[in-house]
């Protein structure tokens, strides 16, 4: 414990219910679509790219270490950021549905890497001023990193939306695919509700101005139509996920399923 | 906290921090070698705690790999002086490229590589798509483009220059 003035330590119960459920939330959007971006190491099609998609992925499970850390702290019982990674089964995991999809081509990659960033840009923003030290900490640090993804992954939705015939059509096609997963990013619930009110989450409403007006201008520069955001694909957050996630989880936790306790 | 006199009895007094501040600061970064841990500023504070030495450290990026690296090795490089300290790893306020000393900034830029330029470049702004002003570490050039957006290390991406040719590191704004 580092002794400063945590919110965890004197929040009502649940409150340190809902900052818990938050912590996950984030921290499994984080760690499952670092693990797809690393899932192109050593496949990316540049030099690059072969560093840029790892070392995002990085950025995000560095996040995705801070959540579950502090989650354990929260939760109490004896549980580590390990145990959260590695030794959930799917059910368990909170992540949005689109984090979770195929990486199908590069188009698709980029298209979600910049959608993601897009949305948790703005959302750190808004934490950097959260009364919670070790959330606004991070958030200061995320909100940086989040701005560099976006402005590697928007560049290149430009460089494919407006470039050759073949890459505008991948592009698209990426769009169609993922269109329905973007929803998802702006539900609500009770626990969400409660969050805001606390000043844990900022107002998804502003959120959703940022993000739409970062995407608007993106897409006009890609050539791609107006993003129309509809009800969707969802259910991630209440642990539903699709058949995916299994496989990825039967990669990503291969290690420490198959020889429990091990360490480096 | 011990008492005064535990303190005078098990460990010297501030000339002894000031040498254990120096020990630990001349500790190169693991990743970066010429730049030490002072140059980069991520001391934050040492203070005495019975026995040992606690040292206040501050994480640069957020999942450096080199973070452990780092702690570890101030330790080590403590002990070897025959004091004992312990890091306490401090997250607030967060690592800003802005703490890099102006010694520490010289050095990168005789390493060949280019100094971040001061804070509000893009990174931390809305105006996502806009570039840092990156001046080339051979000829100060502006006339500098960017090869790729990360590098070797994560702190790093790649330039080249347009005067002089020369590719170069830049050391990531944060
Ligand atoms: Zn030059």
């Amino acid at each position: 414990m580092t002794g400063r003035d945590e919110l965890a330590d004197d929040l009502a119960g649940d409150l340190a219910d809902d900052l818990l459920a938050l912590l996950l939330r984030i921290g499994d959007d984080h760690l499952i679509l670092g693990h797809r971006l690393s899932e192109w190491c050593g496949h990316a099609p540049m030099l690059e790219e072969d560093l840029a998609l790892p070392n995002m992925a990085l950025d995000l499970i560095g996040t995705a270490r801070m959540c579950y850390g502090y989650a354990a702290e929260i939760e109490g019982g004896g549980r580590g950021e390990d145990d959260y990674a590695f030794l959930r089964d799917g059910t368990d995991f909170r992540h949005m549905l689109m984090v979770e999809r195929p990486n199908g081509d590069f188009a698709h990659t980029m298209l979600r890497q910049f959608l993601f960033a897009a949305w948790m840009h703005p959302l750190w923003d808004g934490l950097t001023g959260a009364p919670d030290a070790r959330l606004a900490d991070h958030a200061g640090k995320a909100v940086k990193e989040m701005a560099y993804h976006i402005r590697h992954s928007g560049e290149w939705v430009i460089r494919l939306g407006d470039g050759t015939a073949e890459s505008a059509r991948r592009m698209r096609a990426a769009l169609d695919d993922l269109g329905p997963y973007i929803g998802e990013m702006f539900e609500s619930d009770d626990t969400a509700a409660r969050l805001v009110a606390a000043g844990l989450l900022p107002d998804p409403a502003a959120v959703r101005v940022a993000f739409d007006s970062t995407v608007a201008r993106t897409f006009t520069m890609a050539q791609l139509p107006p993003l129309e955001i509809s009800t969707g694909i969802s259910g991630g957050r209440a642990g539903r996920h699709g058949e995916a996630l299994g496989h990825l989880l039967a990669e990503m936790q291969f290690m420490q399923r198959a020889y429990p306790g091990l360490t480096w | 906290m011990v008492a005064a006199r535990d303190i005078d009895r098990d460990i010297g007094g501030d000339d002894m921090l000031a040498d254990i501040r120096r020990i630990a600061e001349s500790v190169p970064d693991p990743e970066l070698v010429v730049v030490n841990v002072g140059d980069l500023g991520i001391i934050r504070d040492l203070r005495r705690d019975g026995h040992a030495v606690e040292i206040d450290v501050t994480p640069t990026y957020s999942a450096c790999p080199a973070t452990l690296a780092i702690e570890l090795a101030i330790e080590t490089a403590v002990a070897a002086q025959g004091h004992e300290a312990r890091v306490r790893r401090v997250l607030a306020p967060a690592w800003t490229t802005d703490w890099i000393t102006p010694a520490g900034r010289a050095k990168l830029k005789q390493a060949g590589i280019a100094p971040p330029s001061p804070r509000g470049d893009g990174n931390g702004g809305h105006d996502y798509f806009a570039r840092p002003q990156v001046a080339c570490p051979r000829c100060d050039s502006l006339d500098t483009t960017e090869l790729s957006a990360f590098g070797a290390t994560a702190c790093k991406a790649q330039y080249r220059c347009l005067s002089c040719h020369e590719p170069f590191d830049y050391f990531k704004c944060l």
